[in-house]
């Protein structure tokens, strides 16, 4: 009844090539952004913004760096966390060494380092595919631990190998407080949204799903693979290398190769999975559920346990929490295997008809 | 109108009663691990924090203060712990004291104590150069670091070698956890190296540590005269079980107190005998006082946190008494502001800095023959740098040197410098002794 394009015409082709032809659409993600940006930081506690917000922003601003190369590119990596340790430490250096450095800046460095490491590592995307170039990309996981742990340089000799920021400042803006920090990661996500949405919707967003859907025959029809597949490593991993910087700078404040593990790629890769890939919004709902459901089980498990008179301990709510969640992702996959970015235009599909369905 | 006049009251009622269990109760959280792969060494050390603060609250609390204590798992992840540290800091009116337990958690939570206002208690752990409170006015390392313990290893080899002068010319190989714990010791066995002319090599075992075939073949070609074993969990059991299959005596590896307590040598049983760990003060200790005093008040009336059995143990024990001192912190604060009062965060970090444990106070807490005295300042945070060896026999850890005293010609030079340089990178002024007295 409400969400219907009828009677809305496009008179011009910018008109019918926007994000969002729809005006509706459009209403609802203005309401969002002016929720987010002037409502969160008037309603939000230290804890939401601290534990909760800040990493969902940093990890959806992850996903998208993910989903353009695994969702829209179709070259399955697991070096997600090299790039995200590659983009910190990167930034760092240059924040460290570089007197006075700005941070905004720093971060964009950190993210043009990530870039050529990248690229480099993805060059076995050339010869190798599929599951092949998985296992391939993982080497740049093993390199960036072995990297930082051993090569002191990178670490501004620090005698345990663990670095820390502090200070950070935005055009004179101190980024101490849970809500400048929350904004400064909503900024940047905002915009690097922005250019990753046009991008993917532009000639060279169509090479890299054309790469992803035929290789062979889009090298036919004169694609380059190597240009789209390079390119799409590059902006991939300046995404996740800017995430990465944002993790180190702005939630951990100090950390240890440990930080951007393996872990962290499988995690991004899930989140990629199960938001939707080749889907941009399907990155932030794949960050939502791999970031904030752990924590909401673990807060309500004790919760619910005592609503019925049980006294769960620590031990068992952990693993309480990763049975429920595990046991979700199988449900969520088997319901909807496209993840649930086609969960959410089922919805708008059936909204659309709503109140009288055929 | 009768019902919702009474639903009104009990509201009020609940609302006047925790406001006042706010005033009342110090909350103390826990960021322990019990799930992962590092559990079997976080469980023992959660039981006896655990215990050690239900032994308070059944004797009535801290000067009358009861103690709320609740837990959040970290699963030793850092991005988890910081969450944990999130959710807790402001719960039940305030935390206390946070005990981090994990280098990782440590350095993120160091940048984030200061601003919220909570001291961090490190205690054996952490950050070596904290113990200079004049730059780490929020961190404790309180009874030993990192670089006490190294010091410690190097000083009672020497003893073995009849002289620290003997050493010259010896190789001493450190088989490590690759991160930032595995190499604190670096700076400080370099150091002594330097010193005493002994040729100090590096061996990083890439974490979990499962696999060291290529590390032990190492130490194989090199027959070093001691290993130091700076491991952690499933590490430490596989390198005492290469070491046995590489046939290199276990009565010349040394052990840091991570690596020196019962789950990391059950496995190995007879294979680890004669193996060596330095403990930061305490070993095994289920004959002392406190811990009949546990068994006896907590588990006695089934309260208890964990399995009886475990009680006394070498972990066991480090958690006990980390409680204790995060417990006599708050005690020496309430000396100040008033006792049987509710004790801010920032009240409590001042009894850490002036904390004085006499013998008369730990023979009163059953902690006599467990730990030395301690005593804090501003300049020195640790308080005590002593430490002892103990040697497992193939069924237990038993103590096999007399008490070691940390050089403080080599410590202190060591801790300004690299304190100075954090403090430089940050832009951080150290105290002055003006702000050192509030």
């Amino acid at each position: 009844m409400f969400y219907r394009e009828n009677g809305q015409f496009k008179t011009s082709y910018a008109a019918d090539q926007q994000i969002f032809p729809i005006a509706q659409d459009r209403i609802a993600i203005g309401l969002i952004l002016a929720f987010s940006v002037v409502a969160v930081p008037m309603l939000a506690s230290d804890y939401l913004f601290r534990a909760i917000l800040i990493p969902f922003l940093i990890f959806s601003l992850a996903a998208v760096g993910v989903n353009i190369l695994v969702g829209y590119c179709g070259q399955i990596s697991l070096g997600s966390g090299a790039f995200m340790a590659v983009g910190a430490y990167g930034a760092y250096n240059f924040f460290v060494r570089v007197p006075n450095m700005p941070l905004i800046p720093a971060l964009i460095l950190g993210g043009v380092c990530s870039t050529f490491f990248g690229i480099l590592f993805g060059l076995p995307s050339l010869r190798v595919k599929g599951l092949y170039l998985a296992v391939a990309t993982l080497a740049a996981q093993f390199f960036s631990d072995w990297m930082f742990l051993r090569i002191k340089w990178f670490t501004n000799d620090s005698p345990s190998g663990s670095v820390s920021v502090s200070n950070l400042q935005v055009f004179g803006f101190e980024i101490e407080s849970p809500v400048s920090k929350y904004l400064l990661c909503l900024g940047i996500l905002m915009v690097i949204g922005l250019l990753a949405k046009n991008l993917v919707r532009s000639a060279i967003g169509r090479e890299w799903m054309a790469i992803r859907d035929m290789d062979v025959a889009a090298s036919v029809i004169g694609i380059r693979p190597m240009y789209a597949k390079l390119s799409a490593f590059a902006v991939s991993s300046f995404i996740i290398g800017v995430a990465g910087a944002l993790w180190g700078f702005v939630y951990l404040g100090a950390w240890e190769p440990a930080a951007f593990s393996v872990d962290q790629s499988f995690k991004m890769l899930f989140m990629v999975i199960i938001g939707g890939m080749g889907s941009i919004m399907g990155s932030f709902f794949g960050a939502a559920f791999i970031v904030v459901l752990p924590i909401a089980l673990n807060q309500l498990l004790p919760v619910l346990g005592s609503a019925i008179g049980l006294e769960i301990s620590t031990a068992g709510i952990s693993h309480a929490e990763l049975m429920v969640f595990g046991a979700l992702i199988v449900w969520f996959l088997i319901v909807e295997p496209h993840g649930l970015a086609k969960l959410w235009s089922i919805g708008k599909q059936k909204l659309r008809l709503w109140p009288f369905p055929h | 109108m009768k019902l919702r006049n009474l639903a009104l009251a009990t509201c009020l009622a609940a609302v006047g009663i925790t406001a006042f269990a706010q005033a009342k109760e110090q909350f103390f959280p826990g960021l322990p691990y019990r799930t992962g792969p590092y559990a079997p060494n976080g469980v023992p050390w959660a039981n006896g924090y655990s215990d050690y603060l239900k032994l308070v609250n059944a004797r009535g609390g801290i000067n009358g203060v009861k103690i709320i204590y609740e837990e959040c798992e970290t699963g030793y992840d850092t991005a988890r712990g910081v969450e944990c540290y999130e959710r807790l800091k402001g719960k039940n009116g305030g935390a206390t004291v946070f005990q981090p337990l994990s280098t990782g958690i440590t350095f993120a939570l160091t940048e984030k104590a200061p601003g919220d206002k909570i001291p961090l208690i490190t205690a054996g752990y952490g950050r070596s150069e904290s113990q200079d409170g004049t730059v780490f006015k929020w961190n404790f390392p309180l009874a030993g670091t990192y670089w006490l313990a190294a010091d410690a290893l190097i000083q009672n080899i020497g003893k073995k070698e009849g002289g620290l002068d003997k050493l010259k010319g010896k190789k001493i190989a450190l088989v490590y956890h690759d991160s930032p714990y595995g190499k604190e010791p670096i700076p400080l066995l370099q150091e002594r190296a330097a010193m005493h002319g002994f040729n100090l090599q590096l061996l990083p075992v890439t974490a979990p540590g499962v696999e060291q075939k290529a590390t032990w073949l190492q130490v194989r070609q090199a027959k070093p005269d001691y290993v130091l074993l700076w491991g952690w969990g499933v590490m430490n059991s596989t390198a005492l079980k290469e070491a046995q299959a590489t046939g290199y005596p276990r009565d010349k590896m040394y052990g840091v107190w991570w690596s020196g307590a019962e789950p990391d040598v059950k496995d190995v049983g007879e294979g680890a005998k004669g193996y060596n760990a330095v403990t930061m003060q305490h070993g095994a200790e289920p004959n002392s006082k406190v811990v009949k005093d546990i068994l006896k008040e907590v588990h006695a009336k089934n309260q208890g946190t964990g399995p009886k059995e475990e009680v006394g143990q070498v972990l066991y024990m480090r958690g006990a008494m980390s409680a204790m001192l995060a417990v006599e912190g708050v005690k020496r604060a309430q000396e100040r502001f008033g006792k049987g009062k509710w004790m801010s965060g920032e009240q409590a970090r001042w009894g850490y800095e002036n904390l004085a444990l006499d013998q008369k106070k730990l023979d009163a807490l059953g902690f006599a023959g467990v730990m030395r005295p301690i005593s804090t300042s501003c300049a020195d945070h640790m308080g005590a740098n002593w430490a002892r060896v103990h040697t497992w026999d193939g069924k237990q850890w038993a103590f096999s040197s007399d008490w070691l005293q940390a050089d403080e010609q080599i410590l202190k030079p060591l801790v300004k410098s690299t304190a100075a340089k954090y403090a430089a990178d940050k832009k951080l002024t150290p105290r002055t002794p003006a702000d050192c007295q509030s």
